[in-house]
Parts: structure tokens; sequence; C-alpha cells
């Protein structure tokens, strides 16, 4: 794959982002570099503003100060509705999947195709977006279903596939693995981390399940006290000693997911 | 764009050691560039027996989507493939995406008639849903009756805030300038008679009897009414409904209640309020064109106006309240699946109080008249 020198700098970078709501401050200078071809988890406590700071990178909140840039296109100051130049390089999966309701499964998918690919054949575009919600672990039944016919899990994977519809260069995934069984959690852990090396994705990735964390985050990234705590590998920030994160990894939930991880390493290596 | 996806044919004989025709694509193989190709593709005929996949600068998913798709329709074999192409391959491949991503749906002849046929079945149960929906009430009524601590105080008040309150500024402008309308338009009739006097009783009488009710109604109807249903429906969607329900609050008596008697009670006086300030804009009328000084239109109003029109209004007033927040809520309350149908019962929730207030409003005309209220 040839990348051009442009596409050399960092998908993403936060400088100095801070977002109040009224006297209520979420974020204050906040920086963050994302790096090309990473998967980076971001986690924190409930409410310390991981979904804040996505919806400020994807152009949906205006930061009361700093810069955003994305793909080399600043973000900042700009409407929400203009087209970035970046739409058609990203895909955005939202907590619910937030699909439209009144489309199938399928149409939904062909959105975006339609939107910036206008002169795609219509039987191609109906078999791109036939074979991405297989790819993202839908039966093809699924296809021309609507959405209050799938369950909770299932409309995850369907946004996952109109998120990807694009083939994009960046994902943006909030919670992806919230709310299904271990089985399609694993699954899915499998298939982000399958599309990062297959299609050199960076993938922007909020959660809170350990397991995704270990298995395929490049790095994570911690949010706290208005800002990121430490960014880097498990061990290095584990290595920093900061309770907090100190208190998530080495957990009852942590160490488990842990050791989870070194034996999938060892059978890995056998 | 200087490098978009290519292809040429190479005969049998060229390549070494090929037994058929090559075909060798080259170029960019992705979304943003593969829509001429995939076209061109499409018209092949001749037998190709080998995609070269050698030239390829880059390939995503579409790209490999495509080469499947022609090396299957051939029965071709793929080489000269990169490993990251070979990887995109290996995920698409296998993949039957010939299902269709509409909805499903029968051909014409076979729709209408089931459409036809779901409506009417629909009316039936929409009937049954009607009258349960009205027991449902009752029954919560009872249950407030019997707990009277149950009864959700603020909600009522929030509502009649909602319903009442903030709606005063626009139904006050909207009687003043139909008082306006009445008298300027009645007095230009009325004088080819001589009679310009009478605009006081024609004021007067058709704004207490009907008109402030009826605007009042179907003002309230498209403010509040279709409130009701867009929220309930809302909530519903959300499943805050149910989880009220596994809590163990009843709806009906939580949020139903709480609207109808907000509702009922404030069609009342607002009712009232649209009357005396149609009224008040008739008298502005007669001030500036007809000359009957102000307070001299509003005194003979009380002379010239039967105390019962006063009474024929208030008692249309509850009932159509009523009517507007039942509509709001029922419909409110059906809504499932997805927002479509929130904008779908909010307009039937509109249309249907609207006009069942209307033929309620031709039955209280002949009722009245034949009791003796004319």
């Amino acid at each position: 794959m040839t990348d051009h020198p442009a596409d050399e700098a960092p998908p993403i970078v936060v400088e100095g982002l801070a977002n109040r709501f009224g006297d209520f401050v979420v974020h204050e200078g906040l920086d963050l570099t994302v790096r090309r071809g990473e998967i980076l988890g971001v986690v924190g406590g409930s409410g310390s503003g991981k979904s804040v700071l996505m919806r400020s990178i994807i152009g949906l909140q205006e930061p009361s100060a700093g810069r955003i840039e994305v793909l080399g296109k600043t973000i900042t100051g700009r409407d929400p509705d203009s087209d970035f130049g970046v739409r058609c390089r990203w895909g955005v999966l939202f907590q619910g999947g937030a699909l439209f309701s009144t489309l199938t499964v399928g149409e939904n998918v062909e959105v975006p195709l339609k939107k910036f690919f206008p002169d795609l054949s219509p039987a191609l575009r109906r078999e791109i977006a036939c074979y991405k919600v297989i790819l993202s672990g839908l039966p093809e039944s699924a296809v021309a279903k609507y959405p209050s016919e799938l369950s909770g899990g299932m409309k995850k994977r369907a946004g996952l596939a109109r998120a990807l519809a694009l083939d994009p260069e960046l994902l943006f995934l909030d919670e992806p693995t919230a709310g299904l069984d271990p089985i399609g959690a694993a699954k899915f852990d499998r298939l982000t981390r399958e599309l990062k090396e297959t299609l050199g994705l960076t993938v922007f990735l909020i959660t809170h399940d350990l397991d995704t964390l270990y298995e395929i985050c490049d790095r994570v990234a911690v949010i706290g006290e208005k800002k990121i705590i430490a960014v880097g590998t498990i061990p290095e920030l584990i290595a920093t000693g900061h309770p907090w994160i100190e208190e998530y990894f080495n957990g009852p939930r942590g160490r488990a997911a842990q050791a989870t991880h070194g034996r999938n390493q060892a059978e890995a290596g056998k | 764009m200087q490098d978009a996806a290519q292809y040429t044919l190479e005969e049998p004989g060229q390549g070494e050691g090929a037994d058929g025709t090559r075909l060798v694509l080259s170029g960019q193989l992705t979304l943003a560039a593969i829509a001429p190709l995939e076209r061109e593709l499409a018209g092949l005929t001749g037998a190709i027996s080998i995609i070269d996949l050698a030239g390829v600068d880059e390939i995503d998913t579409v790209g490999a989507w495509m080469v499947c798709r022609v090396a299957r329709g051939h029965g071709a074999d793929i080489t000269g493939a990169s490993a990251a192409a070979e990887r995109l391959l290996n995920a698409v491949r296998g993949i039957d995406a010939s299902g269709d991503t509409g909805p499903q749906r029968p051909p014409i002849w076979e729709r209408v008639p089931i459409g036809v046929g779901e409506q009417v079945y629909e009316s039936r149960s929409g009937v049954y849903k009607v009258v349960g929906f009205l027991g449902q009430i009752l029954i919560g009524v009872g249950g407030l009756v019997r707990h009277p601590s149950r009864f959700p105080v603020k909600a009522l008040v929030h509502q009649m805030e909602l319903v009442g309150v903030t709606s005063l500024p626009i139904i006050g402008l909207m009687s003043f300038l139909i008082g306006i309308v009445i008298a300027q338009q009645g007095s230009v009739q009325l004088q080819q008679f001589g009679a310009e006097a009478l605009t006081v009783n024609l004021v007067g009488r058709i704004t207490l009897r009907e008109l402030g009710v009826l605007m009042t109604a179907i003002m309230v109807a498209g403010r509040s009414g279709s409130a009701f249903a867009a929220q309930l429906g809302t909530m519903k969607l959300t499943e805050e409904i149910d989880a009220m329900r596994t809590i163990g609050i009843s709806p009906i008596e939580a949020l139903v209640i709480p609207r109808i008697l907000a509702s009922t009670f404030m069609m009342v006086l607002l009712g009232f309020y649209a009357s005396v300030v149609a009224i008040i804009g008739g008298a502005v009328v007669g001030d500036l064109t007809l000359g009957i000084p102000f307070w001299t239109f509003l005194e003979r109003i009380r002379d010239v106006v039967p105390e019962h029109d006063l009474w024929v209004g208030l008692i249309k007033a509850p009932v159509f309240g009523l009517i507007v927040a039942l509509a709001g809520c029922y419909h409110g309350l059906q809504v499932r699946d997805n927002s479509e149908e929130v904008g779908r019962r909010t307009t039937m929730a509109v249309v249907s109080a609207i006009f069942t207030v209307i033929v309620l409003d031709a039955f209280f005309a002949v009722f009245f008249t034949e009791v003796g209220w004319g």
C-alpha cells in the first residue's frame, strides 16, 4: 500500500481541548495524538467525557477552546453540517448503533455510498452493502430487515457495517462490545483487529471492556481529571503508578482479563 | 484521477504458461476509483481464465469484492496479489451477497388488497384499543380515588402550566384578531341594512357560543395534543414507559391522567379567556370604525347576549379539552418500532382531535337550540 506524504501526519491531533457546559467543565487542556495504523483504546470512569471527546473529534460538539485536526483537516470552528472533506474517510459507530430506523439494514449501509459515490452502479452498491453486513457478522437474512426487528447486539453490528461502508481510514467505535455476549464480543474484537491489519485502519475505540483493551489495543489513553492522564501500552500505564489506573487494571476484572490474554498469547505461541 | 483503475486483456500465449485470456488489472482498485471500471468489466463477455493483480497499487474491500465477483463469473484464477490484497480477497471470498437490501415487498396486485384488508382489520382493532384505553383511564381514575396519595399533583400542575399558562399569549393574539375580523366584516354586511348597531350582538354571541371555544380547542390540539402524542410516543420508543411499568408506576396514572385533567380544566379557562379577548377585539373595531365607544360596546354586550350563551361555551370547553387530550395520549401510546411512527401518530392525534371537536360542535349546536338555548 502506498502512502502519500501528506498522510504521514498523525490522523488525529487534539491540542488544548476544553469543553464546558455552563459551569460544568468536562475537559480542560486535553492533548491527544493518535498514530497512523494503531488501535487506540480510550478508557475512563463514567462521566469522564469519553463520548464528549469523540463527539468533539468528529465535529458534532464545538469545543469551548482548543484545536482538533483530523486527517490533516481542522475540525474546530466549523459548522457541524458542513463537509470537512474528511467525512468520506472516516466511519463512526455510535453507542446504540444509531441506525436510520425507517431504512432496512442494507439501505442503511447504502446511505454513505450513495452520498459520496453516486456514480456507483446500483447493483454493485447493493452487493457492497450486502457483503459489508455479512463481514460485520450478521446473517444474510438481516440485510432486508428493519432495525426495530434486530436485537441490540445485531444493531451494533449493523452500525459497524454502516461505519465500514466507505472502507474508511479512520474508525470511531463507541463501546462496540458493550452489550454483546462474550463470544460475539471476542468475534467483534477479532474483526476489528483483522480490519485494522488488512485495511491499515486507524481505530479510535472507547471501551470499558478490559478483554478488548488487552487483546486488540496497541495503546490505551486514560481520561480523568479533565485531561488525558496517560497514554501508552498497558504495562507502561501500570508503570505510571497512578492510583486510578492501578485500580482499573489491577482490579479483579483487570487481572482476569490479563490472565486470559496471557493464556491466548501462550496458545498462539504453540 | 491520475492512477484510476484500468484493465487490459492479454490473449493466450502472451503470458508464460497461461492457457486462457489474462485480465490484467492495474492502478487503484478502491471505492473512489472503481465505478467506471466496474461498468466496463460488467460488459466483458469473453472467457477469462486468469486475473492478474500484480499491477495494482492500492486495493480495498470493494476492489477485492469486484475481483472476486469477476473471478466467480468467469471461473478465473487470481494471481499476482500482494499480501494485503490476498488478505482482503480471503475476507470477502465465499460471501454470497446476492440478497436485496430493500424491504421485502409483495407485488402491487397483492399489496393493494393486503393494504385494504389491513386497514379494515386495523379499524376493528382500533375500536377495541380505544375502548380499552378508555377503560384503562377509568381504572386509573378509580385507583387514584382509592389512593389519593398517589395523585400526581406535580405533573398536573406542570401540565396545566404547559397547556394553559404558556399558551395565553398566542391564544390571546389569535382571539383578538378573530374579534376584529368578525366585527369589521360583520359591520360591513350589517351596514347594508342600516343595522350596524347589531355588530355588538354578532360579536358577543358568536364568540361566547362558538368561536372562542372552537378556535381555542383547535389551537390546543395543535399545541398540546401534538405535544402529548410526540412526547408519549418518544417515551414509548426509548422504553421509558416500559421502565415505569416495571417499577410499578402506571403510565396511565402518571402520564395520561394529569394531561387529561390539565387539558380539560385549562380548556374551560382558555375558552372563556379567548371569548373575552375576542369581544375586546370587536370593541376596538367598534370604537375605531363604527363610532360605538369602547366601554359602551362592552356594556351593550351584557344587554344583548343571553346568559345561556356563556354556559353553552363553558359546557363545550371541557368536552373539547378532553377529546384533544384523549386523542393525543392515545396516539402517543400507540407508537411502536420507529421514529417515523412518532410523526405519523402525532399527525393522527391532531387531525382526529380537530375533526372530532368539529363534529361534536355541530351536535352541540343542534342540541342547545333544541333545548331552548338558541
